[in-house]
């Protein structure tokens, strides 16, 4: 059985039910329109609310390693004020989460919102063992689930289990609950905004879609004459011979991909959306998320990224460099549910929030902290299931000055995989992590 | 009646045998047009049809030699007053001492007005710095050189600095002339040189190492990325490695030692001890054989082939076997002319290995490669090196602000749906003028592109054939792709027969459009 490639014939399909859709789009007024998707319910786009395909994940990477202990302020601790005598947050100006002992940063009102309203939870202390330092090293352990950082991408790999399972004949159709040809929304790729297509949703068959500006997603060439067109998509539409992994044909098969992609995505990201999103990168990123799903691709997993976390140096306490990336964040996702809600689409979209590291607990001479270990994880949307989930971590029984991890990350990604996506982790996560629970009891 | 020797059937490339291994130079009589076009693409940015037929006629050895000796080509010198170094510098005595008067006296207009000074300083140097990536990509574009520039921006993913984490663009660019004056020079100077950029200390924080505090950031990455790799060294020689580096700091544009503030206590780097400063960090480090092996690796991944990560093959066990052997080969060499690169490229751009049929055409261009290359070898407008530089950004690259210090991954981590486009598209402006939303508006759209020189080569070759469509489109398959596959050809044919135009240069410039926008013009 070769694993390497998705069979040739779903890539078919793909393109030839994306025509059909283009063309019933064209005459009629809603991009997503249920005519048109009642055409191939094998490709599963006829999304229904309140069943569990329906439900999307969306992953905010804090790159860098964001600064836990002044994200998540352990204020009962005088262990932390202690250690941090330059940037510490003061008792009394943290946003205290009920006497959990632990407060959230003075900049993360919205969230503290969304946390009283029961739409958040924070998970304390999440890590893995032999905790590895390197942002990439780190970052890779968390993208692909392996503390040897090797393999593709955990979510890479969940869209690998869940899509036209391989060896289950050529149509590529997922046999959900038996019953060939039944829907499942899964096998569509997951849709990273920004240049690069992270790690994690890299998997075996299935890559992720990724990219940054709508009006970049099509070929500009054709509009130059129109006898380019047709050659043009014949060209793009040559299969790669089957088996085949040299870099031609992965070339080849991404090719196709774009063509059948491009339709779908550039007319969901035309609307405007309904709230106000700050102008800041990581808001603008979920502006763009929000109209997706307000369109209603079929896409489960989205994923963006907040970046500039590594502050070695000068990283402010209440004010200032971090201060501010909080802010940025917290404001991003309060404008993101707020827009979720308007769409009625709150309840169908969980929100997860990490970081490759934390940063150690004791401050450094420059004013800024670097590189430690655990750090606590947010969860968003009315689902979750809300509150400070598990304790801190101590200040005094350290590891060589960084926390020791309570929690393990696979456990948090457990828990989404079977309480959310209603996957079974085991078949994704290498080894047996026990769920957190982490979603709503129903 | 004898009968006559059967022709050597013709392995179909990719398809059939294994890829040699023998890294003993190719004959001259193996080196045709495929081979001098591949060793223009990959230890350059691509030629012309003019330029292969040069390459064809030298023969491999005397075409290696001339790109190695990028001294003998004349170019314009990089001046250091190119750019403006006092954008961001210290503050005069005077500035200082208003600063001072400002806090002190809680003079908000003041500490305002300082505050803005600042800002626009700041502004300016970024402007600096997108000039300077307009200039390198110019550079780049226009060198008559293209293994030194090449060389150049090898080190700079190599030794991954990025502007955001300087912030002084003339430190990057000083950076930018060391990775140039040492391009084809020497390993241990360039680690050396190092621990001695003032960008480099600035973006790995070791200005602010302290003797008693050390700040293990430049020490872990020196071992991790520049040098040895995950595995070749233990937690205990970052720690001493950091101490080693203490005092190497910065001063306006110098590299200064302070002297009081270096830990000059005894230590144990790599199983060396004594007490060893930053340099005898550096000497303990390139006495490792990992070293070696680790650099030829990174030269081995840049101009022959896409490798998995040292970190997804088990240290190399796992690695393709031809390619662990030729990257030992190119190690042995790096280690016993005692780090010096040009023997060891010229090794690699020789070897029968580098021109074995499953490595021509199989790498993934970076951004910078696609679009300097698109330009050195059909002779395309420039039209806006502000445009190319945003392309080059959206595809992943962005001079001068490499993702992280690791450098960019390169390989198939360039290729997604998204960035497919960009990179169709930049293609299409540069042989149309046709832009996608969002390039520069200045851009000159209206130079008309001249694709029929390209087609002197073809007539020369088989008077005639530039005026046969279909001759034409296998001609130009085989320059930009070294290959002309028959479905590619027949839609070609079809294009042109829809046309029905005969040869004209629309004709000419629309068969490149669809060649560039083919999946396999992503390859080199």
């Amino acid at each position: 059985m070769n694993i390497d490639r998705q069979p040739a014939f779903t890539r078919r399909q793909f393109l030839s039910t994306s025509l059909v859709m283009a063309s019933a789009a064209a005459t009629l007024p809603a991009f997503l329109n249920r005519s048109a998707l009642a055409m191939m319910p094998s490709l599963g786009l006829s999304s229904m609310p309140g069943v569990p395909e329906d439900h999307i994940l969306v992953v905010v990477q804090l790159s860098g390693g964001n600064d836990g202990l002044n994200t998540v302020v352990p204020f009962s601790m005088d262990q932390y004020y202690r250690l941090r005598p330059g940037i510490g947050i003061a008792a009394n100006n943290v946003l205290k989460l009920g006497d959990s002992g632990v407060g959230l940063h003075p900049q993360l009102a919205g969230i503290k919102e969304l946390y009283d309203n029961g739409m958040a939870s924070v998970i304390q202390g999440v890590g893995y063992p032999n905790p590895n330092r390197s942002h990439f090293k780190s970052m890779d352990i968390w993208h692909t689930a392996d503390t040897s950082a090797t393999g593709n991408g955990w979510l890479g790999r969940y869209f690998d289990s869940e899509c036209c399972g391989y060896g289950k004949g050529e149509s590529g159709t997922p046999e959900k609950n038996g019953k060939p040809g039944a829907a499942s929304v899964s096998n569509q790729p997951g849709i990273a905004i920004g240049r690069t297509a992270p790690l994690a949703m890299q998997g075996q068959a299935i890559k992720p879609i990724a990219f940054e500006s709508e009006d970049l997603f099509r070929w500009v060439g054709q509009d130059v004459h129109k006898a380019l067109s047709d050659p043009y998509h014949k060209l793009e539409s040559r299969q790669a011979p089957e088996g085949d992994n040299s870099n031609a044909a992965f070339l080849m098969r991404t090719a196709l991909d774009a063509q059948v992609s491009s339709d779908l995505i550039r007319k969901a990201v035309r609307q405007r959306p309904l709230v106000q999103y700050p102008g800041t990168g990581i808001g603008q990123q979920l502006q763009l998320v929000g109209s997706m799903i307000r369109a209603g691709l079929p896409t489960r997993v989205y994923y963006v990224q907040h970046g500039g976390f590594d502050t070695h140096a000068q990283q402010g306490g209440q004010n200032g460099r971090h201060a501010n990336l909080l802010g940025q964040l917290s404001q991003a996702i309060k404008a993101f549910y707020a827009d979720l809600k308007a769409q009625e689409n709150d309840r169908r979209v969980l929100t997860m929030s990490f970081s490759e590291f934390g940063r150690r607990v004791a401050q450094n001479a420059s004013q800024g902290t670097d590189h430690g270990t655990a750090a606590p994880m947010f969860l968003f949307g009315p689902m979750v299931r809300p509150g400070v989930i598990g304790d801190h971590p101590s200040l005094t029984d350290l590891d060589d000055g960084d926390l020791k991890h309570r929690i393990d990350f696979r456990s948090v990604y457990a828990g989404i995989l079977e309480g959310w996506l209603k996957a079974d982790p085991r078949k994704i996560l290498d080894g047996t992590y026990k769920a957190l629970p982490v979603i709503k009891k129903a | 009646m004898p009968t006559q020797p059967e022709a050597p059937t013709k392995a179909e490339p990719g398809r059939s045998g294994r890829t040699t291994a023998s890294m003993t130079p190719i004959k001259a009589a193996s080196f045709g047009y495929n081979q001098a076009r591949h060793l223009l693409w990959r230890a350059g940015f691509g030629g012309t049809p003019n330029q292969i037929q040069t390459l064809l006629s030298w023969g491999p050895e005397r075409s290696v030699d001339y790109l190695l000796d990028t001294d003998k080509a004349p170019f314009e010198a990089v001046r250091a007053d190119q750019f403006d170094r006092n954008i961001i510098r210290p503050p005069t005595p005077d500035e200082q001492a208003e600063i001072r008067r400002a806090r002190q006296s809680q003079n908000q207009e003041a500490l305002a007005r300082i505050q803005v000074m600042q800002q626009e300083r700041e502004n300016r140097d970024r402007l600096q710095a997108r000039e300077m990536q307009k200039w390198w990509l110019g550079r780049m574009i226009e060198t008559p050189r293209p293994l030194e520039e090449k060389m150049t921006l090898f080190w700079h993913g190599h030794f991954a600095t990025a502007f955001r984490g300087v912030e002084n663009s003339y430190h990057m660019f000083m950076q930018n002339m060391m990775f140039r004056a040492n391009a084809v020079g020497s390993f241990a100077d360039l680690l050396h040189g190092i621990i001695r950029d003032p960008a480099m200390l600035r973006f790995l924080n070791n200005n602010e190492s302290r003797r008693n505090r050390p700040n293990e950031n430049l020490a872990r990455e020196i071992m991790e990325l520049f040098s040895l790799g995950i595995g070749n060294y233990t937690e205990r020689d970052i720690k001493e490695g950091a101490r080693a580096l203490t005092g190497y700091t910065f001063t306006d544009d110098e590299f200064t030692f302070q002297r009081n503030n270096h830990d000059n206590g005894g230590k144990t780097i790599l199983g060396v001890s004594g007490n060893l400063d930053g340099d005898g960090f550096v000497k303990a480090i390139l006495a490792q054989k990992a070293c070696a092996r680790f650099v030829a690796r990174k030269l081995y991944a840049f101009f022959v082939a896409d490798i998995p990560p040292l970190e997804a093959t088990d240290n190399d066990r796992t690695l393709d076997p031809v390619a662990r052997s030729a990257i030992a080969d190119l190690a042995s060499v790096l280690r016993s002319s005692d780090y010096a690169l040009r023997p060891t490229l010229r090794r690699m751009f020789l070897s029968e290995h580098f021109y074995d049929d499953r490595i021509r055409n199989q790498q993934i261009k970076s951004p910078v490669q696609l679009v300097v290359g698109a330009m050195r070898s059909l002779n395309t407008p420039v039209r806006s090196l502000s445009a190319l530089n945003d392309a080059c950004d959206l595809m992943g690259q962005n001079l001068f602000m490499p993702p992280s210090v690791k450098g960019w991954d390169g390989g198939r981590s360039w290729i997604n749906t998204g960035t497919l486009y960009v990179r169709q598209n930049i293609l299409a402006f540069l042989l149309t003028g046709k832009r996608a939303q969002g390039y520069d508006p200045l851009a000159k759209t209206d130079e008309r592109y001249d694709p029929m020189p390209l087609l002197s080569e073809l007539a020369k070759a088989s008077p005639g054939a530039e005026k046969d469509p279909a001759k034409v489109a296998e001609y130009l398959l085989k320059l930009t792709l070294g290959s002309a596959p028959e479905s590619a050809r027949s839609i070609l044919s079809d294009f042109a027969r829809s046309l029905n135009t005969g040869v004209t240069p629309d004709l000419v410039t629309g068969m490149l459009l669809l060649i560039t926008a083919m999946p396999e013009y992503q390859l080199c």
